[in-house]
């Protein structure tokens, strides 16, 4: 029998090596400001940010299967209730929930309590247009599309924009079917 | 609709407490996310040199809000003002913060009387990361030395802050040394205070 999927990942974080959470936000901080200066563009920036979280994911999903001991999840649902409980647990020691389903159960909201990422930060006038955690939406789209879905994340409330909550929503776009290498042989 | 729900919500970042910094978040996500910011400085960047510049202000940045948050929780609003006392801040207290550990040393130059090094075995920026070899002395640890030159900067003692790669007999990997040059101004000030 397959293991059962872990429903929290309390147990994987208290295990794994940690890290003062405000180094990592004040270097996020500090990235975010070098994409400022330098792109100048606030929709800019929240495109890097989309795609340095894009390159996480795709590596990320590489060390959440080996030490999260998940398997296969049966279902989209599934798949989303593992990204809130055991993903964001066990990389940014906070946990997520899962609510707003669609009727068909391909696009939900994952809704963070806690956000590591924007502990003393504010958004300035000029930066309002800015994702400021963009990078996490890239995160989550990377890793899903290594395991064969492509998804659509996009933020819906934003602390940082007034909102009482941080919101992404996850499209599941399609399942990409499993292309095996055929040609290795030739 | 501010208190309603299950977070607080703060009209001004100010009004938030400050937290205790007790937090933490994998060690992975924090070398996941180090590791774009070289790539991405890689990006826009010639030489070595200049990537180690753009580190270190990328640090520097860091730096500076370390000393500000760290004077005000942990030292009552005060901070150091003399030269011993600033370096065993960096050393002992900003270290134990970020790195969750006091660093393995500091020294005292032998050979100038402003340079001053604290060493690492293994810096934890370093830990994920092996160097090219045709990108030569390069050190990530340019980060963390703009780290203490933004924490010595904003505290009064602006210096040269430079990370180097030390080999050390019998381990296969170098420490990392960052060595402090302080700037004039700040030995003669300390020569007055006695």
């Amino acid at each position: 029998m397959a293991p059962v999927a872990p429903r929290s990942g309390d147990a994987i974080f208290a295990n794994v090596e940690r890290v003062n959470a405000e180094l990592f936000t004040l270097t996020y901080g500090a990235i975010v400001r070098q994409l400022l200066t330098d792109l100048e563009e606030v929709e800019e920036v929240n495109k890097q940010l989309d795609q340095m979280g894009y390159n996480i994911g795709i590596r990320l999903i590489d060390e959440f299967l080996a030490k999260s001991n998940v398997s296969r999840c049966v279902d989209f649902k599934e798949t989303a209730e593992v990204i809130a409980k055991v993903g964001f647990k066990m990389f940014l020691g906070v946990t997520a929930s899962v609510t707003n389903w669609d009727a068909d159960g391909t696009c939900c909201s994952i809704v963070l309590e806690d956000n590591p990422l924007v502990d003393f930060v504010e958004l300035p006038d000029t930066c309002q247009g800015l994702y400021y955690c963009n990078i996490l939406s890239g995160v989550i789209r990377g890793a899903l599309e290594m395991v064969s879905m492509k998804t659509e994340v996009t933020w819906l409330r934003d602390m940082l924009r007034g909102d009482d909550a941080f919101e992404l929503q996850v499209k599941l776009l399609k399942q990409v079917p499993e292309e095996y290498p055929y040609k290795d042989d030739e | 609709m501010i208190g309603v729900g299950k977070i607080k919500q703060y009209s001004n970042v100010l009004d938030k407490p400050l937290s205790k910094g007790k937090q933490e978040v994998s060690l992975s996500a924090f070398a996941f996310l180090f590791s774009e910011l070289v790539q991405y400085n890689q990006t826009q960047v010639d030489n070595i040199s200049e990537l180690e510049r753009r580190l270190e202000d990328a640090g520097y940045a860091v730096g500076a809000r370390v000393l500000e948050l760290l004077c005000h929780r942990d030292k009552g609003n005060r901070r150091e003002t003399r030269l011993l006392g600033i370096l065993s801040f960096v050393h002992s207290t900003v270290w134990k913060v970020l790195f969750g550990k006091v660093a393995d040393s500091l020294e005292k130059g032998t050979e100038h009387e402003d340079e001053y090094m604290i060493s690492e075995k293994e810096l934890l920026v370093n830990r994920f990361i092996s160097i090219p070899k045709d990108m030569g002395t390069f050190n990530c640890g340019a980060f963390v030395a703009g780290i203490v030159r933004g924490v010595l900067d904003g505290a009064g003692f602006p210096a040269v802050v430079t990370a180097h790669f030390v080999p050390v007999e019998g381990q296969q990997r170098p420490r990392t040394t960052i060595l402090i040059k302080f700037a004039e101004e700040v030995l003669r000030r300390e020569a007055r205070l006695g």
